[in-house]
This record gives structure tokens, sequence and C-alpha cells, in this order.
């Protein structure tokens, strides 16, 4: 394919709209990371990797990333499902499960753990019962991915269920009549074809986990070493008046987001060119 | 540019009135008063008795404004320009980073009103579990095994650093050295298992939650959740001795000269000091400075040996590079119990 920079379209105003779009993201984004990458250029390159490799620091991007990465691998698992079952069945309740997707979206992160906080500490109606097999959540790492998995799971959902809605099940008889198991269908026409939507529904989830803070704070020890997220260490350096090494944490965490965000787009691009 | 002159001229003609005939022009002032999380009852209390105090005096109307939060981002708003008239924060580290960072309050603002500029005073007690089912007593019980302790983050909450230095001092009484000192708080931490980010969320955390044989908290905070929750859950056990907290107050003179509100909240603050602001102070479970009210009030406060962040750590600016600044004792407490 030639490579054209304004694709032909029988709707006119490219101009218009580019330039708008542009403008647009230059506002919100642009600037406001730019001026990010512009406070951090007041430190050293050796002041800088003093902030960035400070052991705690360190122990923080571990569980930041880490903790994320969990959360969303088990949201893309469950999301997978939740979007298979609203998409392809009729139950009594639908509708109200397909709400209840939607809600993280919109509770504040902050209620969402209190919550989940209440809920999994020791004498919480969950944590109670899993309190005497030796399992603590509330107030350990595995209360971090909790309320990850919380916070993501609308992303998988609303991004797979519409592909799978339109996915023809034609394709899904025509490999059963060719002899193919449940399991042949499943992994060489249906996850196939899921994988784009899948692949997006993963890499929002998983960007979306690792800026939380709101409910992070209330489920998490905040254990310095152990379960301290990157956005606190952010907030505590901020409240110690650190405005400079908050933001190196800051240029450091945006970088490595955005090459994981590019290598999944890239996965999903070539993915996509394949199953065409 | 006439007319801005005119108008100029307008508003000085309305001043003057304002300001020269007060019984028949009285204004409308409003004044933001910037504090931390747990003055939230005893300056919604303050503020009607000085507004009615001001509106007698003056014949103008005062109504205050409250914002509360941790006592740090508190600081920082204004530093970042929120326009406070008077900060009434923890402690005075972080009033003293709004007169370094942002230049907006004199740096001898300590020196302008007495007792250092804290009109009402604190210390740092312990909340146990009703019947006090793990005998605690004093510091060196926070240290033992297997007593689990709720205490917030001291680098987020200026509540917390109280407790820290107030543990620290306890440790360098009892035990002569630093060393020995720093040894016997890493017990203690060693005992945390949730470290809040203020002192309201490790007070939640206690009380709600249910974690913890013991919440280390501003007396105040203590007294307040048992009056709050009911004597019959929690009570309170005063160590042998405990720092004097000193939570600071001053008015940010950039905002007040910008505002022309410098005379009446200068008075707001003044007013703290009187009788009426004293006593409200007390009721509210802060140690009252007036020797009169002091006296007053003397049932509720328990006696305990009292030592001063000046005496101990030399003043605050010394405290916080060594103790809370990125890589030092905290920080280094916390490397060395890694779990």
């Amino acid at each position: 394919m030639k490579w054209q920079f304004r694709k032909p379209s029988v709707l006119p105003g490219f101009g218009l709209t580019l330039g708008f779009s542009l403008t647009y993201v230059t506002l919100l984004v642009l600037i406001p990371l730019g001026g990010l990458l512009l406070y951090t250029t007041k430190l050293s390159w050796s002041e800088f990797g003093a902030v960035i490799l400070d052991p705690r620091v360190l122990a923080s991007f571990k569980l930041s990333f880490g903790a994320s990465l969990i959360a969303a691998v088990i949201n893309l698992f469950f999301g997978l499902i939740v979007a298979w079952t609203l998409a392809r069945y009729n139950f009594f309740g639908k509708k109200i499960v397909d709400a209840l997707v939607d809600l993280p979206f919109a509770l504040p992160t902050a209620v969402a753990g209190i919550a989940l906080a209440a809920i999994f500490a020791q004498s919480g109606w969950i944590g109670r019962l899993l309190d005497p097999l030796g399992i603590q959540i509330a107030y350990s790492r595995a209360g971090v991915v909790v309320a990850l998995v919380f916070i993501g799971l609308p992303f998988v959902v609303r991004t797979v269920q519409p592909v799978i809605e339109e996915f023809e099940k034609e394709f899904e008889e025509a490999a059963t009549s060719l002899g193919a198991s449940w399991l042949q269908t499943f992994t060489k026409v249906i996850l196939p074809s899921l994988m784009p939507a899948l692949l997006t529904g993963f890499a929002l989830s998983f960007a979306r986990a690792l800026g939380e803070y709101g409910s992070i704070i209330f489920i998490s020890s905040n254990m310095p070493f152990v379960s301290e997220i990157v956005p606190l260490i952010i907030v505590t350096k901020l409240s110690q008046f650190d405005y400079v090494g908050a933001t190196a944490v800051g240029t450091v965490m945006l970088f490595a987001t955005f090459v994981i965000l590019f290598l999944i787009n890239a996965i999903q691009i070539y993915s996509r060119e394949k199953s065409l | 540019m006439k007319f801005l002159k005119l108008k100029r001229l307008f508003w000085a003609a309305v001043a003057v009135l304002a300001l020269g005939v007060p019984s028949i022009h009285a204004a409308d002032i409003s004044l933001l008063n910037v504090s931390y999380d747990p003055t939230r009852e005893f300056y919604k209390e303050y503020n009607q008795a000085f507004a009615k105090h001001w509106k007698e005096l003056k014949g103008d109307t005062v109504t205050i404004r409250q914002s509360h939060g941790g006592s740090g981002a508190q600081a920082r708003s204004v530093i970042d320009g929120l326009d406070a008239d008077v900060v009434t924060l923890a402690l005075a580290y972080d009033v003293d980073a709004i007169a370094e960072k942002a230049h907006a309050i004199d740096p001898n603002w300590q020196k302008r009103l007495t007792h250092n500029s804290a009109p009402y005073t604190s210390t740092i007690v312990f909340l146990v579990r009703k019947g006090n089912p793990k005998g605690i007593k004093d510091w060196d019980d926070l240290a033992k095994a297997d007593v689990k302790v709720i205490t917030p983050n001291p680098k987020t909450s200026g509540g917390a650093r109280w407790n820290h230095l107030a543990a620290w001092g306890y440790g360098l009484e009892k035990y002569g050295s630093e060393d020995k000192a720093r040894e016997f708080v890493s017990k203690i931490y060693a005992n945390v298992p949730v470290l809040d980010s203020g002192a309201r969320g490790a007070t939640n955390t206690f009380v709600q939650r249910g974690l913890g044989d013991v919440l280390i908290a501003w007396e105040n905070e203590a007294i307040l959740s048992i009056k709050e929750l009911g004597p019959d859950k929690f009570d309170i056990v005063v160590p042998s001795i405990s720092i004097l907290a000193e939570p600071s107050v001053s008015i940010v003179d950039k905002n007040v000269e910008k505002k022309g509100t410098k005379e009446v909240a200068t008075a707001y603050l003044e007013y703290l000091y009187s009788k009426e602001g004293q006593r409200i102070a007390a009721k509210n479970y802060y140690r009252p400075t007036d020797p009169e009210i002091i006296k007053e009030s003397e049932a509720n406060f328990p006696k305990l040996k009292l030592f001063t962040i000046d005496a101990v750590f030399n003043g605050w600016g010394e405290a916080q590079k060594k103790h809370f600044a990125d890589g030092g004792e905290f920080d280094k407490i916390f490397a060395s119990i890694k779990r």
C-alpha cells in the first residue's frame, strides 16, 4: 500500500478537523506533559538517577507495574467471559448486569477503595472468611491487585463486547460443520478475530491501573518497600515540597507507560493484519 | 484612563466610608482559614464566637470559610496560590515552608504571637481497645512483638511526625543514645501493619476497620474518638512522657495585604488567646495556654512530662531534615525492617 498523508474521504473538512484535533490534543495533553518534562530538566542526570534509583522508589515501580499487569491479565480473562455472556446469551436481569459492569467507571475510586477495604479487612464480610485460611487481602499487595481488577474490568468488557456481538455465528457453525472441535473453533476462529479488541481492552485496563491512586491508598497498607505504589511516592514527595523529585518519578512513569502502550499497539496492528 | 481613575476614587471613597463610619456602613468581610484535619470541630465553634465578637466590636460581619486536609497538603495549596488569610497548621515546619517557598509569610512569623504562635497545644497519647487487653502503659509496650501499632506515615502526615518524635524522645530519655533510640523506634515501626497518609485515616483504620491494638494519636483526636464512638469501646492511655505538640498559626502576609484583611485576620488569631478562645479550645480537647483556663480545665488533661521539639530536636528545621527528609531516619528505619 502506498503511503499517503491524506486519505481520500467523501466528507469535506479535513483541514479544519485536523487543525482542531491537533490544537485540542496539544492544549489538553502535550502542554501539561511538556511542563512536566521541563520541570524535570531542573535536575542533573546524577540527581535524576539518585531519585529514580532510590530503592524505595524502585520497589514502588515494581509493585505498580507488577500489580497493574496481574490485574490486567485477570481482567482480560474474566472480562472476556463477562463480555461473551452479555453478547451471546439472553437471561433474566441481563440489563442490570450490563449496567453493573459500567459502575467502576462512574464510582469515585475512593469510595470503591473504602468499600473494598471494609469488605476484605479481617473483620469484613469476606475478610472474616479468608482470615482463618491465613489469606489477607486488605492491607497487603493482594489488596492492591483486587482494587485494580475492580477499576479495570469495564475496559475489557466494553471493548470486547461489541466485537463479539458483530462476530458472525456462521463462522463458528462453518468450523463445527467442517469437523473442528470446540477448542479448535475457539482458538483458531474466534480468538484471532477478538485479539485486537482484547489487546485494546488489556492496554486500557493496564494503563488505567498504573495511574490509579484513590482506591489503592485505602486498601493497601502503604508500607515503604512493600505496598507503596508509584502515585503515592509522587504524593509523598509533593507533601515534602519536593516538586522536582515528584516530577522526575512522574516522567519515568510517563515514558514507561508510553513505551508499553506503544508496544501493545504495535502487537495489535500486527495481529490485526495477520487475521485479515 | 480617566475612567479607571474615577473608579479607583470611587472605591477609595467607599473604603473610607466603610472604615471611618463602621457603625453605619458595616462591611461584609470574608476570611479563609486553611487548617489541618482534626481542627474541624474546634474551628467551627470558634468561628461563630469570633464573628460575634467582631460584630460587637466593629459592627462588621465576618464570614470565615474553613479548609481542612493533611497539614502538608494544605501548606502546599497555599504555596501554589490558595488565597488563605490565615493558616492554622499542625506544625511550624509547614508554616515555615510557606514562608520559604512562596515568600508569602514573614520569616519571623513565629515571634509575632505569644507562645511561639501556638495559642493551644496538644500532646501525643495512645488510644487502646476497651479494658486495654494488651496491657499497654507506656512507649516501651509498643515495641513488644505481639502489639500491633497504628500510626500514619510521617512523610505525609504532620501528626505522625509528632508521633515519631515523641517515640524518639522517649527512646533518647530512657536508653540514653541516638542509636538506642533508633533501635527502639524501629521496633515500634516493625509493629505497624498499615501506614495511612493522614491522622484521620489512621483513626478510621483503628476505629472502623478494627485494625491494631493501639493508635498513636493527638490527644484531642483520641478524646474526640471516645466521645463520639462511646466510652465503652476505647480507653486512653497516657504515657509517662510525651512531646508538647504546638500547632502553629499565622496570617498569610501576602494575601491579607492584597485583600486588605490584615486587621481582621490578625484579630482572628489574637482572639484565640482570649479567655473565650482558650475556653473553646479546651472544650474541643486542645490544651489551653492561658493560666486561668488551664486551671479551669485541669480535670480533662492528665499531667505528664512534656518535652518540646526545640529542647530535644533543636527545632523543626533540623528535626525535619534529620528524620523525615529523603534518606532520613524514617527512610533508614524502613530500609532496615523491609519485610
